[in-house]
């Protein structure tokens, strides 16, 4: 308990440095910048997650009862649209990424601290204009906007959610912009690129994605507001337009994103196995290219989301066997932390406990993905909640799983306070059965045949929707705890050591929460990345926190 | 902002987080390079969707691309040609601290961008007038495919290569109106005695940005004027 009569001498701090609404819209400080982007983000998957809620209930029973199908079609587009580009890409990136990329290496800031705050108006443009545009009607294409639905036949706001995400793909192009010039420009004296942490080497790769990805999203969607307003015919079969080269063009970016969404997440993982278990992680420069690999090979696949659309059959091999290519990086991180785990003092803490559900639950959607590379099962499950169930695998049960590890381990430097340790174990263990409880389900129904994106089902899926629609409300709860608790820590919980893990690593050498410029002298490196054998041997430090 | 005028008191134009000119020098370097490699995906698609209509119909493009005002579309590469010529003499003014140079390139780059708008301006028109603008009034009957003169072209076909022509001049045309945006404050700049040897990025970068717009036509240029030209 912190004692009032105790002469309060606050270290200054990111947070207490300034105070007033201007501090924090005008402030170019990256670490307040992911501050905002962490209130917007959560905002957002706030949103998307109560389209879920409404999805999950319609379909707890067979009959179309409690929206119409119009409805549906809007919930189903708008809970994709809201989570793929207002949550799940920026989520990592622009919170973790931009409060620990410059930290981790070493820099007062990113390269351009402007221009991180300019990413986070367009997100904040972006969002509003999606907001305006679900509030006045919203959309029903799907969030993969398929050509010619969207184009000549959709009667909702396609051209306002298209423009929306449009303006949203910049501020994820500006920040990636920033990562990979701040990552190569502005590392501390000794930082060399083996030394870096794998956390900056997985925001690397992602950086990658987004600025070779989303530029091509951002023009596809331009050709079909045009396409929409106009009736150029680019896309349009009437007119000899081609719908296959609208998907290839969305898919170009919209495969590869699901890595932007995935690696940073694989980056946290590793920086949390290495803590957790005190040891150097297994075979570092294999889990650092592996990210690369991914990002590169995840440019190379795209087209197996249009196995079914009537692509030449030359192709759909090429892209399969391109497919399963993309499982073996993938593969050498899953066998690199467990290898680190192998004789580690593992330790059980919270953000532990995260990654193991992301090893165990990205394992799953992983192997599962193997399945849909393979042409004939593919042909089989396309469009079924085998798909469904796969992709919230790896996009809900991975990144958001690192994404909540992540935000357990780095809130004491964030906030400068510790979370309740038994509540935060106690939600990671209810996200991790309430996703199962979702989603797996789902990977039978779609196998018997139950297809995507229908608000009515015959009864016999209807046991497993329901124990679907249950886990969907064990995970709600699982989702909101931490939320609550983290709110409850930044004013009671106990403040927190610089480095409360003794863990390895430059930002746990600053304090806690970091002085605006990070550093109070700038940090040489003299040291491996994931020390922790030197760590182990010193004593711990019983640092003393701060009266704050 | 407290935290700006805390930057190093030696240099003013040095920014806080960095720890030497050079080091800002190469990052904002490095950050337009990176940009302008973003710039190349987001053509690349209107790139990549010419080439599938190209080859599929192949003839009706002739016959559409025959109709573009060539002698228009080639004095606007050399426009632009020069254009790149002034922007290489302001940057080189703008590092040997030439001032009446750098500021006399800039305004000749203003006025070539200028040009160029305006004479794209005038194809714009032209296309208006004889219902080459995709939409409801679109014409397109009765023209022959170069080559096959009992053949007349696909008028829905024709309409694609309009559309594209529109997207890809277009978004062109907008990127030549953000870069003499960035010309005017960079020739006032100019004018307020900001540049020296030491700090002229802002030149350089908009050098860069300048260049690749260019480079952009030069590849617009023939792809769009030019598929049919051959004798």
């Amino acid at each position: 308990m912190v004692t009032a009569s105790m002469p309060t001498v606050e270290r200054e701090n990111y947070l207490n440095k300034h105070y007033g609404v201007g501090s924090w819209l005008f402030t170019t400080d990256h670490k307040r910048i992911a501050l905002l982007y962490l209130l917007s983000i959560t905002f957002f998957f706030f949103i998307g997650g109560f389209f879920a809620l409404l999805i999950r209930l319609e379909l707890l029973t067979p009959a179309g009862d409690l929206v119409q199908a119009d409805t549906y079609n809007k919930l189903f587009t708008m809970h994709g649209m809201v989570m793929v580009f207002f949550f799940l890409v920026p989520s990592i990136p622009a919170v973790l990424g931009n409060f620990l990329v410059p930290l981790m290496i070493g820099a007062k800031d990113l390269a351009f601290p402007k221009i991180n705050l300019l990413s986070w108006y367009l997100y904040i443009i972006g969002g509003v204009m999606m907001l305006h545009c679900m509030l006045t009607g919203g959309v029903d294409t799907g969030w993969t906007f398929y050509v010619p639905f969207s184009t000549a036949f959709s009667n909702t706001k396609v051209v306002e959610a298209g423009l929306a995400i449009f303006v949203v793909g910049f501020s994820s192009i500006l920040t990636g912009l920033n990562f990979v010039v701040t990552i190569h420009r502005m590392r501390a004296p000794g930082m060399t690129w083996s030394r870096l942490p794998l956390f900056i080497w997985a925001h690397y790769a992602t950086s990658i994605i987004q600025l070779l990805g989303t530029p091509v999203i951002a023009i596809t969607l331009v050709l079909v507001a045009a396409e929409r307003a106009l009736h150029l015919g680019i896309f349009d079969p009437k007119l000899g337009g081609d719908p296959l080269l609208f998907q290839h063009l969305f898919w170009f970016y919209s495969h590869p994103a699901v890595y932007i969404m995935i690696l940073p997440s694989m980056g946290i993982v590793s920086e949390i196995i290495a803590c957790f278990s005190r040891k150097r992680i297994f075979g570092y420069s294999f889990v650092a290219f592996s990210s690369i690999a991914i990002a590169v090979f995840g440019f190379l696949v795209w087209a197996h989301h249009m196995f079914v659309a009537g692509i030449s059959v030359y192709a759909a091999l090429v892209f399969s066997l391109l497919s399963y290519l993309v499982a073996v990086p993938s593969a050498v991180k899953v066998f690199n932390w467990t290898a680190t785990m192998y004789k580690g003092s593992i330790h059980y803490d919270a953000p532990m406990l995260y990654a193991f559900g992301f090893l165990g639950l990205f394992t799953v959607g992983g192997l599962t993905g193997l399945f849909l590379a393979a042409l004939g099962i593919d042909v089989h499950v396309t469009d079924t909640y085998f798909i469904v169930a796969h992709f919230h695998y790896i996009m809900v049960g991975g990144a958001v799983m690192g994404y909540l590890g992540g935000m357990h381990f780095w809130w004491p430097k964030i906030s400068g306070r510790l979370y309740p340790e038994g509540w935060a174990k106690l939600a990671a263990l209810i996200v991790f059965i309430g996703f199962n409880l979702t989603f797996f389900p789902q990977f039978i129904l779609g196998y018997i045949g139950m297809p995507r994106r229908y608000y009515q089902y015959p009864p016999e899926f209807q046991v497993l929707n329901v124990l679907s629609t249950a886990g969907a409300t064990i995970l709600g709860v699982g989702y909101l705890l931490p939320m609550a608790y983290f709110l409850w820590s930044m004013r009671y919980g106990k403040p927190a050591p610089d480095n409360p893990w003794n863990a390895a690593g430059l930002e746990w050498k600053t304090a806690s929460p970091p002085p605006t410029f990070n550093f109070d002298e700038e940090p040489v490196v003299t040291w491996e990345a994931y020390n922790y054998d030197e760590l182990n041997r010193l004593p711990v430090k019983q640092e003393t926190p701060v009266a704050r | 902002m407290p935290d700006s005028q805390l930057t190093a008191a030696h240099n003013p134009a040095l920014l806080h987080h960095f720890a030497e000119p050079r080091q800002q020098r190469d990052a904002a370097s490095l950050g337009m390079w990176v940009f302008l490699g973003t710039e190349i995906m987001f053509f690349g698609g209107l790139f990549c969707t010419y080439l599938v209509y190209r080859r599929a119909y192949f003839g009706d493009w002739g016959a559409a691309s025959k109709t573009l005002d060539v002698t228009l579309g080639a004095t606007n590469t050399a426009v632009l040609i020069c254009s790149s010529l002034t922007v290489v003499l302001a940057v080189w003014a703008a590092q040997t601290c030439r001032r009446k140079l750098l500021i006399g390139n800039l305004l000749a780059t203003l006025v070539l961008g200028t040009a160029f708008l305006g004479i794209k301006g005038i194809e714009y028109k032209e296309k208006f007038e004889k219902h080459h603008v995709p939409g409801a009034s679109f014409q397109f009957n009765n023209v022959t495919i170069p080559g096959h003169p009992d053949q007349y072209a696909n008028p829905s076909h024709a309409e694609i290569f309009f559309a594209l022509y529109f997207v890809m001049t277009g978004l062109h045309a907008l990127h030549m109106i953000v870069g003499i945006g960035i010309f005017i404050w960079l020739t006032v700049m100019a004018w307020k005695g900001r540049f020296t040897p030491e700090y002229n990025t802002p030149v350089e970068m908009g050098g860069l940005y300048w260049h690749f717009v260019d480079i952009i036509w030069i590849y617009l240029f023939p792809l769009l004027y030019l598929i049919d030209r051959h004798p």
